[in-house]
């Protein structure tokens, strides 16, 4: 334990303060060439520069290199190479907008380091009821993991800073479930992931500098996705983003197909006061957002902190599991 | 604060947890084989079978709670 925390402390430094001090400059060189989007959510024309991914697979890599030089494990090693396809591809997506059934095929190959080098163990752990050995389900629910994490953090970025705030917050429960359960090394891993967002979302909260785009959200998730697999904390990690796993649920409940976020009707609309309320569109998918402002039009900054809450509320739901997991009945 | 969502997400909770309760006591330990030599594939996929059945019966489970609260949500 104790040879850990100087490598901890160094690669937490490193993720943090390599997106605190790289995004400013991705914002500026975005802004230069134009590469903008308009912000939807404000009365008066808003550009945004869009994708910041590039400092979010920075501090994430390079971090994890820096511990990498100090415990050449293969479990790192997997989760360095599978955020690093996942950037790609959620840089393709972003460059060109691909079709719906793209992100989930591509991400699943990204998942190929995790299987080839070996970094999962078969036995699926449950609290209170102890551990399953499902060798052949098991390798499916790897190359299922990353593209449902990678595409459930695209699907919650719909407002300014929910995504990196979301992502945070389940990361740093995620990080003390890790710790709860000893598993040092995959906690120090998942704390570089929480310090990188936490450092982006000083640019993406409201009102956002940036956008992390697909190659930002995708990359959160998908390094989210290995850090459960290689952790054998899936069952947990999934617990802590629940509230964005309701998001593609109630999405793809109502949509019934896998589509491509931008190709789908706005569920919600605008007030005189720019408050968000839902839309009376028949055919506009149910989504988080929509049912937060079901009841009353809420403001951008009230919506997102409402997420933050049910996001704060499943980390610790995931939390107290962490603990069931030391007691089988 | 939006409680039929807090309320969900409980749910949700409850489910994996009771879900997982069934895959570690029933179907983890299920063989098909017998005294016979069936293929370890092919018992591997009757299990398989099994949990997207239960996993299938979780979604329609959530289905039924998601349309109840947002019916509740919008009487409110």
């Amino acid at each position: 334990m104790e040879q850990l925390i100087i490598p901890a402390i160094i690669a937490i430094t490193i993720a943090f303060f390599s997106v605190y001090g790289l995004t400013p400059f991705v914002i500026r060189a975005l802004e230069k060439r134009n590469i903008t989007v308009v912000d939807a959510n404000k009365k008066e024309k808003t550009m945004v520069a869009r994708p910041g991914g590039l400092s979010i697979i920075v501090g994430i890599e390079s971090s994890l290199i820096i511990l990498y030089i100090f415990f050449p494990i293969s479990e790192i090693l997997a989760v360095i190479l599978t955020t690093f396809f996942a950037f790609i591809v959620g840089l393709i997506d972003d460059k060109k907008t691909m079709g719906g059934w793209f992100k989930p095929l591509a991400l699943a190959f990204c998942a190929a380091p995790i299987l080839l080098l070996g970094a999962y163990d078969s036995n699926l752990a449950f609290p209170l009821f102890g551990t399953v050995q499902i060798p052949l389900l098991y390798m499916a629910l790897v190359v299922f993991m990353i593209p449902i994490m990678g595409n459930t953090i695209n699907s919650i970025d719909v407002l300014n800073g929910v995504a990196s705030g979301f992502i945070t917050i389940a990361t740093f429960a995620l990080s003390i479930c890790l710790f709860i359960l000893q598993n040092y090394e995959v906690g120090i891993i998942s704390l570089c992931l929480a310090f990188s967002s936490l450092a982006f979302y000083k640019y993406h909260k409201f009102p956002s500098k940036v956008f992390p785009g697909d190659s930002g959200a995708i990359t959160f998730g998908a390094a989210y996705g290995g850090i459960a697999i290689i952790g054998g904390v899936e069952v947990i990690a999934a617990i802590a983003i629940l509230p964005a796993i309701i998001n593609s649920f109630l999405f793809l409940s109502s949509v019934k197909k896998i589509v491509e976020h931008r190709e789908i009707k706005n569920p919600t609309s605008h007030t005189n006061d720019w408050k968000l309320q839902t839309t009376s569109e028949n055919h506009a998918p149910i989504t988080l957002v929509r049912l937060l402002i079901a009841k009353k039009p809420l403001s951008e900054k009230q919506i997102g902190y409402e997420i933050f809450k049910l996001a704060l509320f499943s980390g610790i739901l995931a939390i107290v599991t962490a603990f069931m997991m030391g007691v089988t009945i | 604060m939006s409680i039929p969502i807090f309320s969900f997400i409980f749910v949700m909770w409850v489910l994996i947890i009771i879900g997982g309760g069934l895959m570690v006591v029933f179907v983890g330990p299920l063989s098909f084989s017998g005294d016979t030599n069936l293929d370890p594939l092919i018992n591997s996929g009757a299990k398989v079978l099994i949990a997207m059945i239960l996993i299938f019966i979780w979604i329609i489970a959530l289905l039924k709670i998601k349309n109840w609260i947002f019916r509740k949500i919008t009487n409110q």
